[in-house]
């Protein structure tokens, strides 16, 4: 009567044995009848041991990081982001001219109704100001890199700050600043980004920059804070409470970390969002007034608008670079969203 | 003296606008140095409850202890909540039902072990790692350099279990609160665990209450057992005197729908006849009465009182099972 199954094996080194190790004791233990039986069965228990092979002793974020890989939408948003980045980097090498200067030989060319188009030096013809197009699309990049990336970061530490608190204190604490952020966020996202560049005294890069980080504050307060609510009942915060871990502790340590997983997609999706909401402000011409700096919104907003029955490239190429930067972000957010999220695992 | 006095423990749950409820109603009981307790009871019935009581782990809002819980000469109910924190873990120690949720997910083992010798013992980091290295050997996990990188979900339930009990275990706390440490384990992991419980308590004199609902953990561990039923203690007694000769109805019913292996085949297992929810308030008489085969009048006119037995227990019965006719 020896069930290979069944058989009692100590369960010490049970732990310990990996799974080949396993079959092929069963193997040896099996008689001759039951050869072909136990043969598919090895060969079961073999494939089994193959598919949990590799996922045992994966940490989370590989694990989500090999899911991820496997999403296509994901792998396109990721490649936009990253062309966006290195273009960005590289600006001042990828660039033929200084996107600043004004060419003599785009000037003579410019009237009111003809802007110089493409020539083998400038690719992409001139702006409204005789300075090189293309130049002013790649380190257009930078600013808006720049700006969505600061915008995210500021709106990410405020609302962590915030949500951190409400969750880890509870009560009034919690009630005074979940309120405060139900009325930021009753207010529609652009129309509070205008209001706050308008409040400043003088428009310049950063409030454009404040104004977008503040208007996602309350995003990611909210996010953090249920999620700050869900840890605290948990049963490891429980334990660690039962071994008297300082209260710091636990919120930074044991709570915090585990809160942060939703907020960091949300900081992704943000970071479209921010880089739209910029490009918005700067569109409304409440963004920086230095007409050198070279920034898509404001290409769209003030040269592509006046002059898109003159030459609609003007417009077609800040908005274009708009979108698909922004929809990368989105797509690579959605992506790690459902990498991350366990009710989206197959 | 005893080392943990538990004495008119009560915990009642209020919110506003519903019924309070007592979870814990008046239970008394103490913890020898060195000795294994157990509280044993059906879903609901308060254990867990109480040891969240006597850690003072309860939220803050929504609830009311009363009573005392004397440790070592302090009442651990009237401590500051600093003094209290700065006990936990250093002289009470806890182990939880489910090693997994009980392990911060995002912490390698080791820095969760060493966490709390840093804590409680001062010690730097490099110290406490390898102190905790030497708790997670001492504990019996294997390759325990390896393991003190690795994070909870990395290796198995039952190391995660040991891992806790290291955790629990490792600032020698004179008491250990064991809540149902062994139910999310499969039979061969409880025994293993069990085992380790019992070698370590042994080991470092470490008292210790057993909560558990399970009547195999307490004839393996337990020094004294008390039945707790509906949020009171029913009977009291020493391992072998409640076993064999079970007083209290509830606990002979316990004890008779274990299935035994001598039974004949095909026998039907004995059950304790309806359910939690048919329980009447203790004010109004024994809570046990709707389910009980004893049942006398007296059962419904007010709550047996807690009175000692010859055997050097204590009963809450009116109508107690007879001694002869012990379970074999």
């Amino acid at each position: 009567m020896s069930d290979p199954i069944i058989q009692p094996t100590v369960g010490a080194q049970r732990e310990s044995v990996d799974p080949s190790a396993v079959t092929e004791k069963r193997e040896g233990t099996l008689p001759r009848g039951l050869d072909r039986l136990g043969e598919r069965k090895r060969a079961r228990l073999e494939q089994l041991a193959q598919a949990t092979a590799d996922k045992g002793g994966v940490s989370l974020v590989r694990d989500a990081f090999r899911r991820l890989r496997r999403n296509p939408t994901a792998m396109v948003g990721a490649s936009i982001v990253a062309l966006f980045v290195l273009v960005a980097i590289f600006a001042p090498l990828l660039a033929p001219h200084d996107p600043a200067q004004r060419f003599d030989e785009l000037t003579k060319n410019l009237t009111v109704d003809s802007i110089p188009g493409a020539s083998s030096e400038f690719p992409l013809g001139s702006d409204p100001l005789g300075r090189d197009f293309l130049s002013r699309m790649i380190h257009g990049s930078r600013q808006t890199l720049f700006v969505g990336v600061l915008a995210t970061l500021i709106g990410l530490a405020l609302g962590v700050l915030v949500g951190a608190l409400a969750g880890a204190f509870g009560g009034w604490v919690d009630n005074i600043l979940m309120r405060f952020t139900d009325v930021m966020l009753a207010l529609p996202a652009l129309l509070l980004a205008i209001s706050l560049v308008a409040m400043a005294s003088r428009s310049s890069q950063w409030t454009v920059i404040l104004a977008v980080a503040i208007v996602n504050v309350p995003i990611f307060a909210r996010l953090l804070r249920g999620s700050m609510l869900a840890q605290r009942e948990s049963d490891h915060v429980l334990a660690a409470r039962a071994l008297g871990v300082k209260r710091g502790a636990i919120v930074l340590r044991h709570m915090l970390p585990n809160a942060m997983t939703a907020v960091i997609v949300q900081a992704t999706l943000t970071l479209s969002t921010a880089i739209l909401e910029a490009a918005s402000l700067s569109f409304l011409g409440l963004g920086d007034p230095d007409i050198n700096r070279a920034e898509w919104g404001l290409m769209l907003g003030v040269d592509g608008q006046r002059y898109f029955e003159v030459r609609p490239e003007l417009a077609y190429f800040p908005a274009v670079a708009i979108i698909v930067v922004a929809l990368g972000f989105t797509l690579l957010g959605e992506g790690m969203r459902e990498a991350i999220d366990p009710k989206s695992r197959r | 003296m005893s080392l943990l006095d538990v004495r008119d423990l009560s915990v009642v749950f209020q919110r506003r606008g519903e019924r309070p409820f007592t979870a814990v109603d008046e239970v008394s009981f103490s913890v020898e140095p060195g000795q294994t307790v157990g509280l044993v009871g059906e879903s609901g019935c308060g254990k867990s409850v109480t040891s969240l009581a006597i850690m003072g782990l309860l939220p803050q809002r929504g609830n009311k202890v009363t009573g005392e819980v004397n440790f070592d000469g302090a009442d651990l109910l009237k401590l500051r909540p600093d003094d209290l924190r700065d006990r936990r873990g250093r002289d009470i120690g806890m182990i939880f039902q489910d090693p997994l949720s009980s392990l911060n997910p995002v912490i390698p083992i080791g820095t969760q072990v060493a966490e709390v010798l840093e804590r409680h013992r001062g010690m730097d980091h490099k110290a406490a790692l390898k102190e905790a290295r030497e708790l997670l050997d001492a504990v019996g996990i294997p390759d325990p350099t390896r393991r003190l990188k690795e994070y909870p979900h990395q290796i198995s339930g039952g190391m995660r279990q040991r891992a806790l009990i290291a955790i629990a275990l490792a600032c020698k706390p004179r008491l250990l609160i064991a809540d149902e440490p062994t139910t999310a384990l499969d039979v061969t992991i409880q025994a293993q665990i069990l085992t380790l419980l019992k070698e370590l308590v042994d080991e470092t004199g470490t008292a210790l209450i057993m909560i558990t609902h399970d009547l195999g953990v307490v004839a393996g561990l337990c020094d004294t057992v008390n039945v707790l039923y509906g949020g009171k203690i029913v009977e009291r007694a020493e391992r072998h005197e409640l076993f064999a000769r079970p007083r209290h109805p509830y606990t002979h019913g316990l004890l008779n729908s274990v299935p035994r292996l001598d039974s004949p085949r095909g026998e039907r297992l004995h059950a304790i006849r309806g359910s939690v929810a048919d329980n009447i308030p203790w004010a109004e008489g024994c809570a046990f009465a709707p389910r009980c085969d004893n049942v006398v009048d007296a059962c419904l006119d007010g709550t047996p009182p807690l009175e000692p037995t010859a055997n050097g227990g204590d009963l809450r019965c009116n109508n107690p099972v007879s001694e002869e006719v012990a379970v074999p």
